[in-house]
């Protein structure tokens, strides 16, 4: 049941996607209304297979690597539906950041989907806290990925004077720059609550604070990516092209310590292995 | 044969901009006008349309009677100008070529700038004031209703009104794809030139926030700020101002670059880095090239824009072809009307109407009424015929007498409207 409803929202969220790239190919602004409308049923079947995984298990339904990667696919779709409806014209995102919604959802689905019992060094109410914050702090970086992405394209094209068909589907550079600094804003704050409701909950499981075991040290790098990017966009006005660079860099760094550091790196987070 | 649909007019391609002017009519002086085409033999409905683009009488003639060079004399009498000082620029145009242009006018496919917005409302405008000065009648009114109707297709099925043509135009949907809001940019014209000034006009009106003029002789700037209901700066202060304005339009006659990029990058720093668009329109160029490789700078010349707009070109090109194609089947439709406004199909129409309802009805009766004699049946049938002779007989006078004075379609719509002949 919980893995055919997970299909299900995968299946819509992949309809919605190939619609986004179809909108790409004939811009018809009414395609953004119906993938709109497909993403947002998709999600409200995704949300309910937390509830479904939460009745089931009898916990907290995000403690494995299954359930971290289909969490992270629905705060980005999550937040990528508030951009919709809120944000005039920003919509073109779709087509950038459906495919990373699928492309984790289905990953989610390519690991152990089992319900484990959680290893009693876990329970502890800073276990929801921290896997929240930490999960849609990095949904939101992955929305500022997409969104540098398509900056760069713009900026490319308006800088070396190739305005085309493309030009006119992106929104303006000023909206994109704006709409980055906003979400980091959002973001920032809670990749550092993760962080720090992380290591009080380390502190609770471990004993420790702060063991620099992989995981920690690779989030503080992270960390202190964004911070010096949100530092000197206030400070000195970085922008543009820079911060879009940045804000790619950094999303790396996001998945290198989400995936990476589980496939390649051994240390104290080993529960959200591959297998 | 039927009421003939004109139009008689010059526009910007075919006529020089000293010609327009000395046609082009003041909205007071149109009340005049109107009565003066009205008393043209065989016109019987007018309309005129006057831009700084062009020039256009419309008129509906009586069939047979259409005498475009009568126009052409009230248009050289009226502005006291020889006929054959504006002769050689006048297009006429009659019947579906008329209606044709008509529908390409207010779709803004005639426009100097294709696909721009204005003349749908300049139309629209020209069409109150016929109708203000009651000059139009049900064929200039059917028509102008049509061609708004006309345009609004071509603007949302087609997206002519998207594709940038003209050099400012251009620039403008550049700036807006850099600034998003233009409503929050500052915008500074450097030197003067019709170009410029153009570009100028065109970001105000895309709602700029401020615009600031600065021309090497001071006079000319206040001049211009005055127009554009702007700011003139001195010559030698506006490099201060690179901090606050966002556009730049650059148009001196000098033969160095007057904008280096030590200057825009030091503005860049006071600015925070917010971006710059420099927009170079002089030949030789007043911005040095070097500014366009600055973070957050964008420079364009004229060579540049003129770039944008053949990309642009072809694109339109494609949608213009749409566009085309919508008018085709609307003229279509719109002759189809106008044909049927006509007399003699009309008296038919009616007459097949009446029969075939006769016929029914009779059928029916008959149907029923087993038992009549051969007589009898010949007796109901005359009687039917007469009554519907009889019924159609005051339409029928009224449809004829109107086509000999000439004001049948009113009647003929009237006629049609009742009897649901359409």
């Amino acid at each position: 049941m919980y893995l055919y409803i997970t299909i299900l929202a995968l299946a819509l969220y992949a309809i919605g996607m190939t619609l986004a790239f179809v909108y790409v190919a004939s811009p018809k602004p009414h395609y953004l209304k119906w993938i709109g409308k497909i993403l947002l049923i998709g999600f409200i079947f995704h949300t309910f297979t937390f509830l479904l995984r939460y009745y089931q298990a009898g916990r907290f339904p995000i403690t494995n690597l299954h359930e971290s990667l289909t969490f992270f696919a629905w705060g980005l779709t999550l937040f990528l539906l508030i951009l919709h409806y809120k944000y005039k014209g920003i919509s073109v995102l779709f087509s950038f950041a459906t495919p990373i919604v699928v492309l984790f959802l289905l990953l989610s689905l390519s690991v152990p989907t089992g319900l484990f019992p959680l290893a009693p060094i876990l329970k502890s109410i800073w276990l929801p806290i921290h896997v929240i914050l930490a999960f849609l702090g990095d949904a939101i970086f992955a929305l500022t990925f997409c969104i540098s992405i398509m900056y760069l394209i713009q900026e490319h094209r308006i800088k070396k004077k190739k305005i085309g068909k493309m030009t006119s589907l992106l929104p303006s550079l000023t909206l994109l720059d704006q709409l980055n600094y906003r979400l980091l804003t959002i973001g920032f704050p809670l990749l550092t609550l993760g962080i720090i409701t992380g290591s009080i909950w380390a502190e609770y499981a471990w004993g420790s604070y702060w063991s620099w075991d992989p995981k920690e040290t690779w989030s503080l790098i992270t960390w202190l990516v964004y911070a010096a990017l949100l530092h000197q966009r206030l400070t000195v006005g970085w922008r543009g092209k820079k911060a879009a660079w940045v804000a790619i860099i950094g999303f790396g760094l996001i998945l290198f310590t989400f995936l990476g550091v589980n496939l390649l790196l051994s240390g104290l987070h080993s529960y959200g292995r591959w297998s | 044969m039927r009421d003939l649909i004109t139009v008689v007019g010059l526009n910007h391609k075919t006529a020089p901009v000293e010609v327009r002017e000395k046609l082009s009519f003041q909205e007071s002086q149109l009340s005049d006008s109107f009565s003066l085409l009205k008393q043209l033999q065989g016109v019987k409905e007018s309309a005129i349309l006057s831009t700084c683009n062009r020039v256009e009488v419309y008129t509906v003639f009586k069939s047979d009677t259409s005498n475009t060079e009568d126009i052409l004399t009230f248009l050289s009498e009226f502005h006291q100008v020889p006929v054959e000082t504006f002769k050689d620029c006048i297009y006429a145009l009659s019947d579906a070529h008329a209606i044709r242009h008509i529908f390409r006018v207010a779709s803004s496919l005639d426009s100097m700038v294709v696909g721009e917005p204005q003349i749908l409302g300049q139309f629209k405008d020209a069409y109150g004031l016929a109708t203000q000065n009651k000059a139009t009648g049900l064929i200039l009114n059917r028509l102008f209703h049509k061609a708004f109707s006309v345009a609004k297709r071509v603007r949302t099925e087609t997206r002519i009104a998207n594709s940038a043509v003209s050099i400012s135009f251009a620039a403008v949907e550049l700036a807006k794809k850099i600034f998003d809001d233009l409503s929050a940019c500052r915008v500074l014209l450097i030197g003067a030139g019709e170009m410029c000034e153009l570009a100028a006009k065109h970001f105000i009106n895309a709602g700029i926030y401020e615009i600031y003029i600065t021309n090497r002789t001071f006079n000319r700037a206040i001049a211009l700020a005055e127009d554009f209901g702007g700011q003139a700066v001195p010559f030698t202060d506006y490099a201060a101002l690179f901090e606050k304005v966002d556009i730049i339009l650059t148009s001196t006659g000098a033969t160095e670059p007057i904008v280096t990029a030590d200057v825009v990058a030091a503005a860049m720093k006071k600015r925070k880095n917010r971006p710059m668009f420099f927009i170079d329109i002089a030949v030789p160029r007043d911005v040095e090239e070097k500014v366009n490789d600055l973070a957050n700078v964008y420079l364009y010349d004229i060579d540049d824009l003129k770039e944008v707009v053949t990309a642009n070109q072809q694109e339109r090109e494609k949608e213009a072809r749409k566009a085309e194609a919508i008018i085709d089947e609307e003229v279509a439709q719109f002759l189809h009307w106008l044909d049927n406004l006509e007399v003699v199909p009309t008296i038919k129409q009616l007459r097949d109407h009446a029969e075939a309802i006769r016929q029914a009805e009779l059928q029916k009766t008959l149907g029923k009424l087993k038992n009549l004699s051969e007589k009898d049946k010949q007796a109901i049938e005359r009687l039917t015929q007469a009554i519907v002779n009889k019924l159609l007989h005051g339409p029928s006078v009224m449809l004829k007498q109107t086509e000999q004075n000439g004001a049948g379609s009113a009647v003929v719509e009237t006629i049609r409207k009742m009897f649901n002949l359409d």
